[in-house]
């Protein structure tokens, strides 16, 4: 394994490398060995009409779902076999299509659930009450909130996060997973159900998380949005990879508008 | 209100003189920290041990044991009441290791009725069905804690202390991972929260906590059986959990209170047949009315002092 990491290491510079993934559930191919590469700090968006295997595919990145065939490395560490816990430690963290809060606590409390793996204190320490303890739950706070007003929350701090209205819920999701500090964020469905001028919002912000150096790859179903914002789109249908290139290409290239017209499916 | 509330516990074997009611109030504070340990789990991490009588048995058999049969003191057989349970806590949160919910549940119910058979029947080691007498009552140094008051003291410190040590640990990233458990556990994996391993963590710490009420339950009757490893034990704990407040600090301790008090206060007041079914009534009544539990309920009262600004819940 050691011997392997080196090797992938050397040869590619890749922040994400999936390689052969396949996933099938009860025979049904959810997806057929896909292979791609994301560079670091890029957006990069994978669409593709509904159960074309986009989600699937965010699982068996991130440890929710054991792919059958197929490898995934991250920064040249394979990912594959590790829990979704361990797989947010090497810095991938993803979000969810459907809305996913810590309903009953308060926004500033699921911000901090985020920070988790920014806090090192031990039970031994929290028990016994330490300075340092002390010190680090100020500082976590402190985080939250600068986290919660990076996504633009900041007056709703204290409200619990389950009876927020749809819009918010989904950027409180967002604060979260930036909480964990990812160097690469998946962002599954993040402006679904939203207005016109929260997807704005959302645009601006994926835009803001690239700035600060982290690499984003992005499942969505808004074009606009995804054409505007991403440097690169891969196109997934029937759970194989029929398009690859900048938005421009996407746009005109004919597989692509086989799928999504030609199919009898109508636009996502 | 938390001075007088203070000062009424430091000060109480003074105005109660009845030893009866001394006792009723020793009970409560071994019930604190049965309640408190429960709360952790079922408050916090969401899960439910039905089988927490058992942490509290394997805790009062073994600070028994080792005073009688091997002569220890009462301090350190205390100790090791509660690495015993907690122990017990380890092999039960490892079996369940990817159980949740009704699997959880029926894992502990299963280790309690194993533990009971067990105590029952070794004869050898457990005495079965005749228990064990005379099991010693501490001392400090040349005091001996055999009065109801100074025993009082004991179970008062024990219970402050749970009390602390849930209050750090609810309070830190310890405690955030346990709610993260409870409210939605695939979003706390994707931010790096090992579910599994706070889970096995609450459930050592509960079952140390409980091991340690069992101490303290055996050393003040001097005299314990199988009895200890009753299903009705859990139940009251349970109940006390949800009709204090499950998942706030100062619930179980409520609910330990009251649940403590009320079918002794029945006792006096009704005939042995009135009494289970006011008892129901009265805890029917209850969860209808404040169906979070007693101290969420006043809490959404202005002049009840808050703990911690930030976890009201706002409605």
């Amino acid at each position: 394994m050691v011997a392997h990491d080196a090797r992938a290491r050397a040869s590619v510079p890749m922040s994400l490398a999936v390689r052969d993934v396949a996933v099938s559930f009860g025979g049904v191919a959810a997806l057929a060995g896909v292979s791609f590469e994301i560079q670091p700090h890029t957006v990069t968006s994978l669409i593709g009409p509904n159960g074309a295997g986009k989600t699937t595919l965010f699982n068996a990145i991130t440890g929710y779902l054991r792919p059958g065939r197929g490898h995934v490395a991250y920064e040249g560490r394979t990912l594959t076999g590790l829990r979704p816990s361990d797989v947010a430690q090497r810095g991938v963290v993803r979000t969810f299509q459907k809305t996913s809060v810590f309903p009953a606590l308060s926004v500033i409390d699921n911000v901090m659930i985020g920070l988790h793996l920014r806090g090192s204190s031990g039970w031994a320490g929290i028990l016994a009450g330490r300075r340092r303890v002390r010190d680090e739950e100020s500082r976590l706070r402190a985080d939250a909130g600068a986290l919660i007003a990076f996504v633009g929350l900041t007056a709703r701090g204290r409200e619990t996060a389950g009876a927020l209205p749809y819009g918010d819920q989904r950027l409180v999701e967002v604060a979260i997973a930036l909480g964990a500090r990812p160097s690469a964020l998946l962002l599954d469905e993040p402006a679904a159900g939203m207005t016109g001028s929260e997807k704005d919002t959302v645009s601006r912000l994926i835009l803001n998380i690239r700035a600060q150096g982290v690499t984003v790859f992005l499942v969505e179903h808004d074009m606009r949005l995804v054409m505007g914002i991403s440097d690169r789109v891969l196109v997934l249908n029937h759970g194989r990879l029929i398009a690859d290139g900048a938005p421009a290409e996407i746009q005109a290239h004919p597989d692509v508008i086989r799928a999504y017209l030609g199919a009898g499916s109508a636009p996502a | 209100m938390t001075t007088i509330v203070l000062t009424a516990a430091l000060t109480a074997p003074f105005w109660i003189p009845n030893p009866y009611h001394l006792h009723i109030l020793i009970m409560a504070g071994i019930f604190t920290v049965l309640a408190l340990s429960l709360n952790l789990l079922l408050g916090y991490t969401g899960q439910l041990s039905l089988g927490h009588a058992a942490f509290f048995g394997i805790g009062a058999y073994t600070s028994a044991l080792l005073t009688l049969k091997r002569d220890w003191s009462v301090w350190p057989a205390l100790l090791a009441a509660a690495v015993a349970s907690g122990l017990a806590g380890w092999a039960i949160g490892r079996l369940s290791l990817k159980l949740r919910g009704a699997y959880f549940v029926l894992v502990t119910i299963s280790f309690a009725g194993v533990v009971s058979l067990v105590s029952q029947n070794w004869m050898d080691l457990t005495n079965g069905p005749l228990g064990l007498p005379g099991v010693p009552a501490p001392s400090l140094g040349p005091w001996s804690l055999r009065t109801k008051s100074a025993y009082y003291y004991l179970v008062l410190g024990s219970a402050a202390l749970a009390y602390l040590v849930c209050h750090r640990l609810v309070g830190s990233r310890i405690g955030r991972a346990f709610l993260a458990l409870r409210e939605n556990e695939p979003l706390a994996a994707s931010v790096g929260v090992d579910g599994t391993r706070y889970l096995v963590l609450a459930t050592v710490v509960s079952a140390a906590m409980a091991g340690v009420a069992g101490s303290l339950y055996a050393h003040y009757t001097r005299f314990i059986s199988p009895e200890v490893f009753l299903f009705n034990y859990t139940v009251t704990m349970v109940i006390m959990v949800i009709a204090g407040g499950k998942g706030t600090l100062p619930g179980p301790v409520v609910g330990a209170i009251v649940f403590t008090a009320l079918p002794e206060a029945l006792r006096e007041v009704l005939s042995w047949q009135w009494q289970m079914v006011s008892y129901g009534t009265l805890l029917v009544l209850l969860v209808y009315f404040l169906p979070r539990g007693i101290v969420p309920a006043l809490r959404t009262r202005t002049w009840w002092p808050t703990m911690r600004g930030h976890e009201r819940v706002s409605p």
